[in-house]
């Protein structure tokens, strides 16, 4: 058993592991209960598990917990109820969800993007959500959403 | 972090329905029930109840596969009995809750299910407004009801709930209620915000895969490297170093590890010692077709004979004849197969994200020698499902390793898993014949389907088989025949269906499975008609077809697209854009659509790049269109990828595509854009929204490649070496 200190949403937590290589997704939903990052391949290929890291996305299905230093925000701790931050409001303006799973990798993808470039150009928002993957065929509404939140 | 709070509630609204169980909060439905509701298909309370505090629950026995279906079912029964939607709660897919609707697939999940609800809000409509009437000493044709609350003279007022009487709505469905006036619909066909989504953008949403039970463990199964590979030895000191392991499970082929937590349970199943047997059982893929071609032949099924195609043919004129084959597809869901499992004595609950619930309690029913009525099954939305994909298979898993252990079990395929053994839309081969008189009429229309036997019935569960269990499983590739038929009007036609006896992956059903394939060949062979015709596309489908309604599609399509003022395209240019034309009138009965795609071709590389569709479609009255474009949409982007790029790969032992890198699929700076043109008829049935549409992506996609470069694409997917291949031998002919 290994205790880390980690910060997620704020929040300073004790993790206590048997395994410094388990990859920081199965932490964040299995002993925290936070549901937004995803189990999408567990390769880093598909992004459905997407976590900022001091602001920058990560894929938290291949970090190791043991890697982890610094602030971890997942879909939870971006915004939430009255206080939606503004890429998920605009995800929900512009009904930018068919099953939704791979909702949490675009919407954290896009914010750390959209921080880095404030007005991105639509289609250095389709470079940027390239590694990205959905399977309902969202793609269009998605970049709607995060070109209304750029706009906002 | 205990998710789950457990809580008493008391369904008592409508008098008889006493409703009562511990509820797992993020979820809000029962985790074990014996419950005495109705759930026949005659009775109205198997739809609806209403709770004392004016609450409407809904009882959907079709499910939301992440449509949105779940806010369009919930539009239909707030506006039919006049309540807010915010007054209306739906609870989906539970065996002893919700009726059995059938599979949630086909695009008939509005179509039928919606409408059976629609009816049973009207027939309950009706009784409330009769009860309202005589309790104000009024005609109950004399009242409305605005927001739950019925209004009669004089300004009196009852809530709906205030009129349910001790013995609940007791209610037999009524066919002949009257439903409301498409003029007075309140959220019918408007663009209603879906429920689900607030909670999927802040991670509140509880996804089949979040879903958590007290004591769950967690389970994930070993598979064989090769599909009939069975175990020859297990050395279970081999994990013993991993801490959390509680068992190995081993029934015959099956095996799987279970450990107090999720990361053993993945590292356990990586790395058990396992010696299995060598396994060679697939043909090689580089000859498939020929496979395919060779395949034993149980039976024709022939699905449309008019006239005598064959002496039509014999005396054509001109003859025109051409091969389509489609690849084998998966559904590639971005997340894997899931299922949690609980046994109490001989009684198994079971959540899972399963298309068609009360099919798969009769699958887990036989497979643990069960009755049905020991087996309580209940849907949890996962994500998306586009078929019979890898969900009931989890289930089975689950439920074989609950078995061993004493408690709920959670499973989740690992990708590889979810690419390689969720059954596959089969390999379809497609031969067209054509002939025409000397004036050019087209005198006759021949085709022959290859493709595996069987309709859409039960797909064993691949734990089952493993574990030499009994699921029911048979061949089952869906409703394939679908669209083998054509919608035009030609003297002498036969289709014929050769059904095969096996095919190389287990097959089942993708989105518009056959429909697709058959389209695929029969718009991309109609546009070869037209072509060696010397026929405008939209002019010979028009020329072709008697249906009103289908030619007012093409009519608004060629509108839509500026069909005829389109540029001609420069078939000597190395970059070359085209257009084509494709039209559908779904199975022949219900929903029609049409399509333009524009795509650019480099002659050179052999890339092809579909950079904009035009669709309208007309699938009746319209419940929520923003719904429907969403769909649409989906339907044009997913089948793009399915097109365009993907093909499952196999060796003589397993599936080898069993990732995104192997398996590509659609990503951002490919995506097309989608035009389209919704035809809305409100008093009209409502007809599926959720795969018409895909059925005719691939052959739009070729007729543009033919009309930008004069070569003909017949094998899905287009990708760049088989499109520089057809360049090239049309070069040499």
């Amino acid at each position: 058993m290994t205790q880390f200190q980690l910060n997620v949403n704020g929040m300073a937590v004790t993790a206590t592991v048997d395994d410094q290589a388990m990859p920081l997704l199965y932490f964040l939903r299995n002993d925290l209960g936070l549901h937004g990052p995803r189990f999408g391949c567990g390769l880093g290929q598909c992004g459905a598990c997407t976590v900022h890291l001091d602001g920058a996305a990560i894929r938290s299905c291949v970090y190791p917990i043991g890697n982890v230093q610094g602030k971890v925000t997942t879909l939870e701790g971006l915004g939430s109820g009255e206080n939606l931050h503004p890429v998920q409001k605009a995800f929900i303006e512009e009904q930018a969800v068919q099953c939704g799973y791979c909702i949490n990798g675009m919407i954290m993808q896009a914010a750390a993007f959209l921080k880095r470039t404030p007005k991105p150009t639509e289609d250095q928002v389709r470079q940027e959500l390239r590694p990205n993957l959905c399977r309902c065929g969202t793609h269009l509404r998605i970049i709607r959403a995060v070109m209304r939140a750029s706009q906002a | 972090m205990n998710a789950l709070i457990d809580r008493r509630r008391f369904l008592q609204g409508s008098g008889a329905l006493i409703v009562s169980f511990a509820l797992p909060l993020t979820h809000g439905r029962a985790a074990v029930t014996n419950v005495t509701k109705p759930v026949d298909l005659n009775t109205v309370e198997s739809f609806l109840a209403i709770r004392p505090d004016g609450e409407i629950i809904v009882y959907s026995g079709k499910v939301d596969l992440g449509t949105g279906v779940k806010t369009a079912l919930m539009q239909i029964a707030a506006d039919e009995l006049d309540v807010p939607l915010t007054q209306v709660t739906l609870i989906q897919g539970d065996t002893d809750l919700t009726p059995d609707q059938g599979v949630t697939s086909g695009s008939f999940s509005i179509q039928n299910g919606g409408v059976q609800l629609r009816q049973a809000a009207a027939t309950a409509r009706r009784a409330l407004l009769q009860a309202a009437g005589k309790r104000f000493g009024a005609a109950s044709d004399s009242l409305r009801i605005a927001d739950g609350i019925v209004i009669g003279p004089d300004n009196k007022r009852v809530p709906l709930q205030a009129l349910i009487g001790p013995h609940g709505l007791d209610l037999k469905m009524d066919k002949t209620a009257p439903l409301k006036s498409p003029a007075d619909f309140k959220l019918v066909g408007r663009d209603v915000q879906r429920v689900d989504i607030p909670g999927k953008v802040t991670g509140s949403f509880t996804f089949m895969q979040d879903f958590k039970l007290p004591g769950m463990l967690h389970g994930r199964v070993v598979r064989p490297p090769a599909i009939g590979a069975t175990i020859l030895k297990v050395d279970e000191s081999s994990v013993a170093d991993i801490p959390g392991i509680v068992k190995v499970v081993r029934q015959e082929n099956f095996l799987g590890i279970v450990a107090t937590n999720e990361w053993a349970a993945i590292k356990g199943a990586r790395q058990l010692a396992v010696s299995w047997s060598e396994w060679v059982g697939l043909p090689d893929q580089r000859h498939l077709w020929e496979h395919v071609r060779k395949t034993k032949v149980l039976h024709d099924d022939v699905t449309s004979n008019v006239g005598d195609s064959a002496q039509a043919l014999r005396s054509a004129a001109h003859k025109l004849s051409a091969t389509f084959d489609f690849a084998i597809h998966t559904h590639g869901s971005i997340g894997p197969s899931c299922a949690v499992a609980q046994w109490q004595g001989e009684r198994l609950t079971c959540w899972n994200a399963a298309q068609s619930p009360h099919n798969l309690r009769k699958q887990l029913a036989a497979t643990f020698s069960l009755k049905d009525e020991q087996v309580h099954n209940i849907y949890i939305e996962g994500a998306g499902c586009y078929g019979r994909n890898g969900h009931e298979d989890a289930a089975a898993d689950a439920a074989l390793l609950a078995r061993e252990v004493n408690a709920p079990v959670r499973v989740q395929w690992m990708r590889a898993e979810e690419h390689g053994w969720d059954p596959k839309g089969p390999p379809t081969l497609l031969d067209m014949r054509a002939g025409f008189d000397a004036q050019g009429k087209i005198t006759a229309w021949e085709s022959e389907l290859f493709i595996p036997n069987g309709v859409a019935g039960f797909v064993s569960l691949v734990g089952a088989d493993h574990a030499k269990l009994n699921s029911l499983g048979e061949l089952s590739p869906g409703g394939v025949l679908n669209d083998l038929s054509i919608p035009y009007a030609i003297d002498n036609v036969k289709t014929t269906a050769h059904r095969l006896e096996s095919t190389p992956l287990k097959p089942a059903w993708i989105r518009s499975p056959g429909r697709m394939q058959n389209s695929f060949a029969n718009e991309s062979f109609f546009d070869e008609i037209a072509a060696h015709l010397g026929l405008d596309p939209l002019d010979a489908r028009l020329q072709y077809l008697r249906d009103e309604r289908g030619k007012e599609v093409l009519e608004r399509l060629a509108t839509l697209s500026n069909w005829r003022q389109r540029p001609k395209p420069d078939r000597h240019a190395n970059i070359s854009v085209g257009r084509g034309l494709a039209f559908i009138k779904y199975e022949l009965v219900r929903t029609y659509v049409g399509m333009v795609c524009e795509a650019e071709v480099n002659r050179k590389t052999g890339e092809v790049v579909p950079r904009k569709f035009f669709v309208v479609q007309d699938c009746g009255q319209i419940i929520n269109p923003d719904g429907v474009r969403n769909q649409i949409e989906g339907n044009v982007l997913q089948t793009v990828s399915r097109a365009m790029q993907e093909e499952v790969r196999f060796n003589r032992s397993q599936v080898t595509s069993l990732d995104w890198a192997s398996y590509p699929i659609l990503r951002f700076p490919e995506v097309p854009e989608v035009v389209m043109d919704l035809i809305d008829r409100p008093q009209d049935i409502p007809w599926g929204a959720g795969e018409p549409t895909a059925a005719l992506v691939p052959t739009t996609i070729s007729n543009a490649v033919f009309d930008a470069i004069g070569v003909r694409l017949r094998s899905v997917p287009f990708t760049a070496e088989k499109v520089k291949v057809a360049i090239e031998r049309d070069s040499k002919s």
